[in-house]
């Protein structure tokens, strides 16, 4: 077979499984996850009811009854002078986050990776920065006031925080020297002192705090969810919005969550990386390393969700000082605090 | 039975807010000038809880001018008590603050028993001062979870909702209703506290205690939440008290008038309780007000249940109470005076009188006229909640469209009584 037509087969049976096996698949749990999650928070029972045979499994078949449902309902459409506009946008915020995890790795090697780009940080940005379209172009097309208020929201915010978002892992790139997310994570493998991981976590601690708090905010959940704010815009940028282009800006919403819990495992966590294994081969440890991956992935998106549930909300002016008066400044100031510490340490 | 400050922010500077620069505006923006936004928030509307609209014009997210649109919610409260006798009107009041309607028997009972001059038996006050009390905490619990949701915390508002449905469990105990109570009965109540009251109320107060220190953990020092409430929908004193602001509202700017202390009704005056105070008038002052004044409700149901003594709840008085059914079907006199009371209502004297109570929400207020018959002449509700209302413009003039959102709730604005 043609070499290069094997690799671009090679390429799609990968891409086929880390989307459709991988991302699809935990978002969807996730929608389950997330309310059972909350009712465990909230003293409540939760999703119960969908049945499959008489079998319940805790609500586990409201991930498959909740698209079905959604799927029948009336797609309304507002009257709006941008009906494709209107059209893309749900596409355009579940798109970007599903590219991203075109470079991330998922275990050793070139294997279990789409593409190994060298830069794989700076692709993500730009990914990342298209998702504000989705919202932008959403509540424009929606032809509401309360979408189109949310939608400015969402503009200055996710431009803000794109900002800082991407100088929080500066701090990151300077200490590994590299912005392939394979690269930094390989780097990661060591240990610090005999006793701690060599983890971007316990290097950049600062960057960790920071960049979670920012990449929740790109993500316009909560306490940054002034975008959709229930109580002050209805829905936000997708009030009009119904049936499934409704539910697929929850399902971006979702997969961003994993996108991000993704990110900074591979940046702040090690990635695939076991604690004090810093070895690759052999089908025992490649799984086990994957498996670690995946449990660490599981570990920020418990994070996000229960920051999602004990938080309230921001106001649009304190988000804005937040961004740019406390997370800018600081995150500036932990790249100067990296350079001078790597410079005295060369 | 000192009363104390709720809130410790710069107490020494005790600074207060700016009056006003008018106390009522025209609308006087023009919403088709360029740059500006005309939104119209409601009557459906998420955060417009009791059907309200509020037609806000917006300049970004800049409050330039704003109107509040009451009237969605209007059952004619007033002529409906017109045509009803005195007794019927009773739960016709638990739709006017339907968080409170305990609150509102109460209070109305106590108006017409003004008119007629009688005073209740010892235990029926208690009773009465019970009740009210527990359908307070239930407000408060209402405006304090919801408060939380509005500004996006739905786990402590569940935490809210959870302890209060306890409460509710207490009311339904109670008459049998958790909303529409009609509890009371001039002259007295319904009947006596059923068996196991009491044990029913310690559970819903334990359950209280818990979800009260929950909520407490999750919101009064959390940075977001106070930078949410601190310093928005400020009110001074003097302007609350010209817009006739009462209750926690108006306690919250620092101003000592509870109606329970100022003029006790009830036995109020043999309770020993506090009044919680702000004093900045702000958002989060009135949500500690709130979260204090459900302490002190907690006091006064205690002290109640200990001074409470068995007894009847009714008076002795055929012509007001309703006879007891042995009596109706067995004697002429009973047979008689149960045919006049369903009839033509109880015969309250000629003249009017102005009851006043201390519900959830500040002074509710019943003036009423008869004319010597069995029905009402005339019956006015001073809602608390309307003079809140009305300050809700200019509390918001030049602030975030956001925080439209916890003013509105912390106000605790209720359709059904700001409608009648």
């Amino acid at each position: 077979m043609d070499p290069i037509l094997a690799a671009v087969l090679f390429a799609i049976i990968k891409i086929s499984i880390i989307l459709l096996g991988y991302v699809m698949l935990f978002a969807t749990v996730l929608t389950w996850l997330e309310r059972k999650y909350s009712a465990l928070i909230q003293d409540r029972i939760g999703p119960n009811r969908a049945e499959v045979a008489g079998l319940r499994l805790g609500g586990l078949f409201h991930m498959i009854a909740d698209p079905i449902k959604v799927l029948f309902k009336e797609d309304f459409m507002p009257r709006t002078e941008n009906p494709i506009m209107y059209k893309m946008a749900p596409w355009l915020s579940v798109v970007p986050p599903m590219v991203i995890f075109a470079v991330i790795p998922f275990g050793p090697g070139d294997m279990f990776v789409i593409s190994n780009a060298p830069l794989g940080m700076l692709f993500i940005f730009a990914i990342a920065g298209l998702g504000v379209y989705g919202s932008v172009f959403g509540a424009w097309a929606s032809n509401s006031k309360f979408a189109l208020l949310g939608g400015l929201r969402a503009t200055a915010q996710m431009i803000s925080y794109e900002v800082a978002m991407g100088l929080n892992l500066v701090g990151v790139f300077m200490i590994y020297e590299s912005m392939s997310l394979q690269g930094i994570i390989v780097e990661q493998g060591e240990t610090l002192w005999g006793f701690l991981p060599a983890w971007g976590l316990f290097l950049q601690p600062v960057s960790f705090i920071l960049f979670m708090a920012s990449a929740i905010a790109e993500n316009k959940r909560a306490p940054f969810d002034l975008t959709e704010a229930e109580s002050e815009l209805v829905a936000g940028y997708f009030t009009e919005y119904s049936s499934m282009k409704f539910a697929l800006f929850s399902l971006g919403e979702f997969i961003e969550i994993i996108a991000i819990a993704c990110i900074a495992s591979c940046m702040f966590l090690g990635g695939w990386q076991i604690p004090f294994v810093d070895a690759t081969g052999g089908i025992i440890l490649t799984s086990l390393q994957i498996l670690a991956f995946l449990f660490k992935v599981f570990v920020l998106v418990w994070l996000q969700m229960t920051i999602r549930w004990t938080l309230p909300r921001f106001r649009y002016d304190q988000l804005m000082k937040l961004g740019w008066l406390y997370i800018l400044p600081l995150s500036l100031a932990n790249i100067l605090a990296t350079g001078v510490w790597l410079y005295f340490a060369a | 039975m000192s009363n104390h400050l709720v809130d410790s922010r710069n107490v020494d500077s005790r600074s207060q807010a700016p009056r006003f620069a008018k106390l009522w505006t025209p609308t006087e923006v023009d919403a088709d000038e360029p740059g500006l936004m005309r939104v119209q928030m409601g009557p459906s509307h998420p955060a417009m809880h009791g059907t309200v609209r509020m037609d806000v014009i917006l300049e970004g997210e800049t409050i330039r001018d704003m109107d509040v649109d009451i009237g969605y919610l209007h059952r004619g409260f007033e002529i409906q008590a017109e045509n009803a006798t005195w007794t019927q009107v009773v739960p016709y009041t638990d739709r006017l603050n339907y968080l409170s309607s305990l609150c509102n028997n109460v209070g109305y009972v106590l108006a017409v028993e003004k008119l007629l001059g009688i005073d209740v038996t010892p235990r029926c006050k208690w009773i009465r001062m019970i009740s009210a009390e527990i359908a307070r905490i239930a407000d408060h619990l209402t405006a304090l979870a919801a408060g939380a949701l509005e500004l996006g915390g739905f786990t402590p508002m569940l935490f809210g909702i959870q302890a209060r449905e306890e409460f509710y469990k207490v009311i339904e105990h109670l008459c049998g209703a958790r909303l529409t109570t009609a509890y009371t009965r001039i002259g007295g109540l319904r009947w006596d506290l059923p068996d196991n009251f009491e044990a029913g109320y310690r559970k819903a107060e334990a359950s209280l205690k818990k979800n009260l220190a929950d909520m407490d953990k999750m919101l009064t020092r959390n940075r977001i939440f106070y930078d949410r409430m601190a310093d928005t929908g400020i009110i001074s004193q003097e302007d609350a008290i010209e817009y006739g602001w009462t209750g926690p509202c108006l306690r919250s700017t620092g101003v000592e008038y509870d109606v329970r202390k100022a003029h006790p009704y009830l036995f109020y005056d043999k309770v020993s309780f506090d009044i919680p105070l702000g004093h900045k008038g702000d958002n989060y002052d009135r949500y500690l007000v709130r979260i204090a004044e459900l302490r002190e409700s907690l006091k006064i149901i205690d002290q109640c249940f200990k001074y409470m003594e068995p007894g009847p709840v009714n008076v002795d008085d055929w012509s007001i109470v309703l006879p007891p059914k042995e009596a109706v079907y067995n004697t002429i006199e009973g047979m008689i005076a149960h045919f006049k009371l369903i009839m033509e209502g109880i015969a309250v004297p000629k003249g009017e009188a102005y009851g006043y109570t201390e519900a959830a929400n500040g002074e509710l207020g019943f003036y009423m006229v008869s004319a010597g018959v069995g029905k009402p002449w005339r019956v006015h509700c001073r809602a608390p909640c309307f003079a809140l209302v009305q300050a809700l413009k200019p509390m918001m003039l030049g602030e975030q469209l956001a925080d439209i959102i916890p003013t509105f709730d912390t106000i605790n604005m209720i359709g059904g009584e700001i409608d009648r």
